[in-house]
């Protein structure tokens, strides 16, 4: 019986030991440097924080000439208008009718904006062009200064119009599991 | 050799040699000849061949797509040279030695791999179709695209190498309570998808490997994520980085793009597989067919798995005949279809239908809109119909 349970706690460390060991064990700094991921709870924010104020100006110069003066959009798509439209024949999707959550708009603009120089901007930039963003789609008043705890507490219009995924939907034959 | 080249040949020699090509008779391949070109070190295709990825007219070049030329395609396997596009930030210039991968989060051993440590790995590789979850996205609308090009193209099939990521996730030692992971590319934008771990542990490549070579640098190279079956963008390029974690990381490519819109006004979030659809390759729009014998056939492929049958209409779809199968049948991954036919050179419709190996049957287009309407842009795996003229013209119906 002893020897039994030894045999089941090695045979359980060697489980969870690697088999190959190639590879080698990053660094903090080296994990610092890869996750830039921001998550809906706002794990992975930042320090820091931007206004609207702060933002607009920003996005003047950064993001208008294809987002648009007020979101609009240009030569890329719109950030604001479009709430309720999502329903109906002409659905606008933007930030503001559409996106779920507040924390991937921080996300993705310190990810991949501006388009053409994607990495420029620091995180008070994001956190003040997110503001205005938000702003813009009448989610946020004028005066907010946004830093992380205040930006993951952020409900959005659409929080609640996404569904799992029910297919095969259409086009069940015969003997077909869902 | 062509005639150009036998233009020294006297006049009488050449009108002999005409005469005989309009016989039908064999051709003598006699008097001295000219050398062909040397050997070489990488090889081209032939001058006379001209098949080539479209091109759209976007704002963005780096921001676009290329669409494989589906109507000219042979077999199954697409050209790497071929192989569909779509970027989100252009294609980036990556340094094989200086590439890293990461995988950290929920593991006990967060680890960095290089590309010489993944290339020790016990590796395999795969045929696989790769199909953007936006192809024939066109066909939701009025209007459906005139080739099999500008339908379907946004789809291709490839051999994929490299090591199952269920083997770098054991390495790092997975955590209790996790139940995703989120896959991140090395391009100026880079590219964000979150996907169950169950399908890691099923079917899910690291791969670095296509058609026999190095991954193509707008393939991804030097490393991507390969997803058997699954719309095309989680299988993320150039990947850098492994987040495993208890939920989705909820990235702009997967709320605000990607998501399916209901007529109702819900949308479908983490709509994965690529269901069953077929396509008539030959004859299809642009094309020009004769009178007489005229083998159709097209492409079938389902991210369920295999395709069982395909079955081909030439009236509109009042009556259905089954192809064959081109042998071996693999799954997940593009299935020739042949059926013979004769055309009595009258006007009428070709369509083709598949069924995979879960019993799924391609829908009709009108099935589609029924259930989803017309604005949920993705996952349309409607019937295609090919309209033959009584001038033998091919064109969308």
């Amino acid at each position: 019986m002893c020897r039994l349970a030894v045999l089941l706690w090695a045979g359980a460390l060697l489980a969870q030991s690697p088999k190959y060991g190639v590879g080698r064990a990053p660094t903090e700094d080296d994990i610092r440097q890869f996750d830039i991921t921001v998550r809906p709870d706002g794990k992975g924010l930042p320090g820091g924080s931007g206004s609207v104020a702060e933002g607009k100006e920003i996005y003047t110069n950064r993001c208008l000439k294809c987002h648009g003066s007020v979101g609009q959009g240009r030569d890329s798509v719109p950030l604001a208008g479009g709430r309720g439209s999502i329903s109906s024949d002409k659905p606008l999707k933007t930030v503001e009718s559409y996106w779920p959550y507040a924390t991937t708009v921080f996300d993705f603009v310190r990810r991949a904006m501006p388009f053409d120089r994607p990495g420029t901007l620091t995180a008070n930039q994001v956190y003040a062009v997110t503001a205005y963003v938000l702003y813009l789609g009448k989610i946020v008043p004028e005066n907010t200064v946004l830093d992380g705890p205040s930006l993951a507490k952020i409900r959005m219009p659409n929080r609640d119009g996404f569904v799992p995924d029910p297919r095969p939907d259409v086009g069940r034959g015969p003997g077909v599991k869902k | 050799m062509t005639f150009a080249r036998r233009r020294w040949l006297g006049a009488t020699a050449l009108g002999s040699l005409l005469a005989a090509c309009k016989r039908g008779a064999p051709v003598a391949d006699e008097g001295p000849r000219l050398l062909g070109a040397t050997v070489r070190a990488y090889g081209e295709r032939s001058t006379f061949e001209t098949a080539k990825r479209s091109l759209d007219e976007d704002r963005f070049l780096e921001a676009s797509q290329t669409r494989t030329p589906l109507g000219e395609s042979v077999g199954v396997l697409t050209p790497s040279s071929l192989h569909y596009e779509r970027h989100h930030s252009g294609v980036p210039q990556i340094d094989p030695a200086q590439h890293r991968l990461l995988i950290h989060g929920m593991v006990d051993r967060p680890t960095i791999f290089t590309l010489e440590d993944l290339r020790r790995l016990p590796s395999l590789s795969r045929i696989h179709f790769l199909e953007c979850s936006g192809n024939s996205g066109v066909e939701w609308g009025a209007k459906p695209a005139p080739t099999a090009q500008m339908s379907h193209g946004l789809a291709s099939c490839s051999e994929w190498t490299g090591v199952p990521l269920a083997l770098l996730l054991a390495e790092a030692g997975v955590q209790q309570g996790a139940k995703w992971l989120m896959a991140e590319g090395a391009d100026a934008c880079k590219m964000a998808r979150s996907l169950p771990i169950a399908k890691a542990m099923d079917d899910i490549l690291v791969a670095w490997g296509q058609n026999g070579e190095a991954l193509r640098p707008e393939q991804g190279y030097p490393l991507r994520l390969f997803v058997p079956g699954w719309e095309g963008n989680v299988s993320v390029k150039w990947l850098r980085r492994i987040l495993v974690a208890e939920e989705p990381v909820m990235a702009r490519d997967e709320t605000a793009k990607y998501t399916d819109l209901m007529a109702d006004g819900t949308a479908r979030m983490f709509t994965f597989a690529m269901e069953a659809k077929s396509l008539i390759t030959y004859p299809s729009g642009g094309q020009q067919v004769k009178p007489g014998f005229c083998e159709i056939t097209g492409l079938a492929w389902s991210g369920a798995g295999t395709i069982r049958r395909v079955e081909v209409s030439t009236d509109g779809g009042k009556s259905w005949m089954d192809a064959a199968l081109q042998q071996p049948v693999l799954s997940k991954a593009f299935t020739r279809f042949r059926a013979p036919w004769k055309w009595d050179g009258a006007a009428c419709e070709l369509q083709s239908r598949c069924t995979d190996e879960s019993g799924y049957v391609q829908p009709a287009k009108e099935s589609l809109v029924a259930v989803r309407g017309e604005r949920s842009v993705y996952h349309y795996n409607g019937i295609k119909a090919w309209k033959i003229g009584a001038d033998g013209s091919v064109s969308h119906v």
